[in-house]
This record gives structure tokens, C-alpha cells and sequence, in this order.
């Protein structure tokens, strides 16, 4: 069973739709009880740093969450999902997860316009079964202030370029975090989630 | 939107239907919009909040962006329309009645989630913000001027502006590219030109000439006038960066 979890960050119902579009099927759901039994997990996410980590918290998810990742249930973040797995971000005070050692700063080129929004390339850096494949023309969706620096480069899986490279994909064991939404990246972004379905 | 239908007026007057929410937004999806924006038009002006009914319709069957305005006046209203599956929220005339609206919001969500939209008049003042103008009727020049506003909202934590020239809406002639590139010169977040698409070129010289981000049209996509794999090729053989 695939768990959506529900902190009361947005998105959640394109992330089931593409799911079910992608032949599969989840629960939403930010009850501990039905996080133990998750065979998968999803962090979506839209909002601000604090505030997620903050209802993450608040329903008494990370510890449940950390424990079924150290027992080999794959994690996959999604945008503020992505940036709340890291150790922690310039956007907020609070630690996030840290569940892969990376920290998220602001894009800070003044020539930049920020937010990074729109369409955007992957450049795969490393070998993963959720990457496996992709086109150099392949566009995903993107809309985030916040990019990984991470401190360890071997858990980069991918990087796009908004004037300079920066991670957009990356994973530690069985936890992978993706900056872009792949529930709106329609085509590329339904077989990144096909992909998600086998691993 | 108006009732649960699509539909376009010339410069915000005479609105016809144009069709079924569900099948236009497919239907572009499908030829390649990158993004779509749905108006509630008659939100702000009935004094009501977008209908969440149909932005959930729209979210079953969307696997691309899509932003949702229409009298979406707290950061309540906000997280009901982003829970039923829009990836962003457009402010408009709440903004401009509460400006401190656009503050909460990005405070909230972040400023990749929320749009401030701009309906900008010319007039011999200059280019004024307009509020109300999904209403004839009750439209007015909403006490600001345009680049001053868009400033203001930058600073407030607008994460994206989508700049509407009125005098150029619906007729086709062209966007106000003067307008868009003195609004391009105080924005350092992403701009989306708005008004008075009408033939490809107009396209290509919104983001050549006037340094747009993005640009939104509604007129000649209704119409058939110009279709999107057509207007994309073009954009690229013109070198301009577009999704295939």
C-alpha cells in the first residue's frame, strides 16, 4: 500500500490522480498507524519550510516515517517533500528530516528571476531505476525558490540548469527526493511515477 | 469561467461562452499549453470565492500546472483551492483591497504558489491597476499605478505577475509591448504577458522585444486561430526555448 502524506501541504490530489493514472493506487493519509503499514511512501508538498516540517511534527510523523525508511520502504519527496528530507533550509529555522545531508539555499544570482518556474531539463548524473531512461529534451515542471547543496555528491541523481547546474534529483538508499512535480510533468512525469510503482 | 463555462469577452466587455471547462483544458493539454490559468471571473464582483467544484473536476484530468483566480480573499480560500489540486493561486482585486493578503499567502505556501494578476488600463495618467473588471459595470481604477503595484507586490512576496494590458485584451492586435518591457525593468520575478495575442509574430516579440517569462492568450486559442504545436514550432525556429 502507497501512503500519500497528508500534513496539510497542497497537492495532494494531483499526486493520487497521477498515480492512479500510472495504474496504481494510494491512501492519503497523515495517521501513524497507517504510515507503519505503508509498503510506499510520498511526501508531497507545497508551502513554506517551517510550516511542513512544523505539521509533520505536530501529527508525530517524522519518527514513524524515519523508522520505515531504515526498514526499506522507499520515500519519495516532491518539491517542499524533497527540500523537508534534507538536514535543513535557508528558508526556515527548524531542522528537516534528515534523512539525506543536504542543506537548501536560496537561488541568489540577482540576474535570476526567482522563483524558478516552468519547464525544465534533467541532466542524470547518476544510475536510478526512477530515472531510468530519460531524454535530454525530456521537460519537467519546476517551481521552487530553494536548490539541495548536498554534502555528499555521490547522492546526487540529477541536476538541471538554471543559470548553473543544481540538484533536481537526489537519493540516499531508499530515499529519493525530486525538486520538479512529476504529478503535473504529464507524459514524462507519468512515467517517472510508472517508475516509482515497480521500484 | 462564468456559471461553469468557458468564456471570453473583448478588453473585459461582452462575454460568449466558448465551451466545457473539461474539454478545453484537455484539449490544450494535449497540444502542448504549458500551463493554464482559469479565471472566475464573476468571483470577486459577487463577492464570492472560486467554485472548488470544478477546480477539482479540472485536477482529475490535468497532469500539467494549472492556476486558479477568482475572489480568493484569505489564506483559507487559498489552501481549499490548492487541496483540490491547482498548483498555484492568482490574486487579483482581494490584493488590492488587502494587500497584506499577498504577505499571509507567501508566508503559507511560498511565493512559487502565489500569482498576483494585474489588469492595467492605459490612461492619460499612465498605466492604472484596474479592480473588478470581470464586472463592466463595477470595474474602476483601483487608486494605483501599475509598475508601483507590481513593485509593491515583489516585495510582499509575489512569487510571479501576470501583467494584463486591458486596452490590448481580446482584439488581436498585439501585446503592449512597451508596457510589458517597462514592467520587465521592476520585475525580478518571473513576468506573464497578457493581452492582445494575435498572429505568431506577436508571440515571438513578447519575448524578444519585451522580455517576457512567459505569455498567456485565450482569444485565439478559443478560436482556433492559432493552434499550439503550430505556435510552438515557430517560437523555436524563431530560437526561442520552448517545451516539445
Amino acid at each position: 500500500m502507497i501512503v500519500i502524506v497528508d500534513y496539510e501541504a497542497g497537492n495532494i490530489a494531483s499526486v493520487l490522480n497521477m498515480i492512479r493514472k500510472a495504474g496504481g493506487d494510494a491512501i492519503v493519509s497523515g495517521r501513524a498507524d497507517d504510515i507503519k503499514r505503508a509498503s510506499k511512501l510520498i511526501l508531497p508538498g507545497v508551502g513554506s519550510f517551517d510550516h511542513g516540517i512544523t505539521h509533520l511534527q505536530a501529527k508525530s510523523l517524522p519518527s514513524v516515517m524515519r523508522e520505515r525508511v531504515v526498514a526499506g520502504v522507499p520515500l519519495l519527496g516532491i518539491c517542499l517533500g524533497m527540500q523537508l528530507l534534507a538536514l535543513r533550509s535557508e528558508e526556515g529555522v527548524q531542522p528537516g528530516l534528515g534523512l539525506i545531508r543536504a542543506n537548501f539555499k536560496r537561488f541568489g544570482r540577482p540576474d535570476l528571476r526567482v522563483p524558478h518556474m516552468g519547464w525544465n531539463t534533467l541532466n542524470v548524473t547518476r544510475k536510478h531505476p526512477l530515472l531510468d531512461n530519460i531524454g535530454e529534451e525530456d521537460r519537467y515542471y519546476f517551481a521552487h525558490s530553494y536548490y539541495a547543496l548536498c554534502e555528499d555528491p555521490a547522492d546526487v541523481l540529477a541536476t538541471t540548469d538554471y543559470g548553473g547546474p543544481f540538484v533536481s534529483a537526489y537519493a540516499q538508499a531508499n530515499v529519493v527526493g525530486v525538486q520538479f512535480h512529476p504529478e503535473k510533468s504529464h507524459r514524462f512525469g507519468l512515467r517517472l511515477m510508472k517508475r516509482f510503482l515497480e521500484m | 469561467m462564468r456559471g461553469g463555462r468557458v468564456v471570453k469577452g473583448v478588453r473585459f466587455r461582452e462575454h460568449v461562452v466558448v465551451g466545457d471547462i473539461i474539454e478545453l483544458a484537455t484539449r490544450y493539454r494535449d497540444e502542448g499549453a504549458d500551463e493554464l490559468v482559469f479565471y472566475d471571473i464573476a468571483a470577486s464582483p459577487e463577492g464570492r470565492s472560486v467554485d472548488r467544484a470544478w477546480v477539482r473536476r479540472v485536477a482529475a484530468v490535468l497532469d500539467i500546472p494549472f492556476c486558479v483566480a477568482g475572489g480568493i480573499r484569505s489564506v483559507a480560500d487559498a489552501e481549499e483551492v490548492l487541496a483540490a489540486g491547482a498548483e498555484k493561486v492568482s490574486v487579483n482585486s482581494p490584493a488590492l483591497a488587502d494587500p497584506a493578503l499577498v504577505d499571509r499567502l507567501a508566508a503559507r505556501f511560498g511565493s512559487q504558489c502565489v500569482v498576483v494578476g494585474i489588469d492595467s488600463e492605459t490612461t492619460p495618467a499612465g498605466w492604472r491597476v484596474h479592480a473588478l473588471t470581470g464586472d463592466p459595470g463595477r470595474a474602476h481604477d483601483a487608486g494605483r499605478a501599475t509598475l508601483e503595484w507590481m513593485r509593491e507586490v515583489q516585495q510582499r512576496g509575489a512569487g510571479e505577475i501576470v501583467l494584463n494590458c486591458m486596452a490590448s485584451d481580446g482584439v488581436r492586435r498585439g501585446y503592449d509591448l512597451a508596457q510589458l518591457a517597462a514592467a520587465r525593468a521592476v520585475c525580478t520575478v518571473p513576468l506573464v504577458a497578457s493581452g492582445g495575442a494575435g498572429t505568431v509574430e506577436h508571440f515571438a516579440a513578447v519575448f524578444t522585444d519585451a522580455g517576457a517569462d512567459a505569455a498567456l492568450a485565450a482569444s485565439v486559442f478559443h478560436s482556433g486561430a492559432i493552434a499550439i504545436p503550430a505556435l510552438k514550432a515557430a517560437l523555436a525556429r524563431a530560437g526561442i526555448e520552448v517545451r516539445r
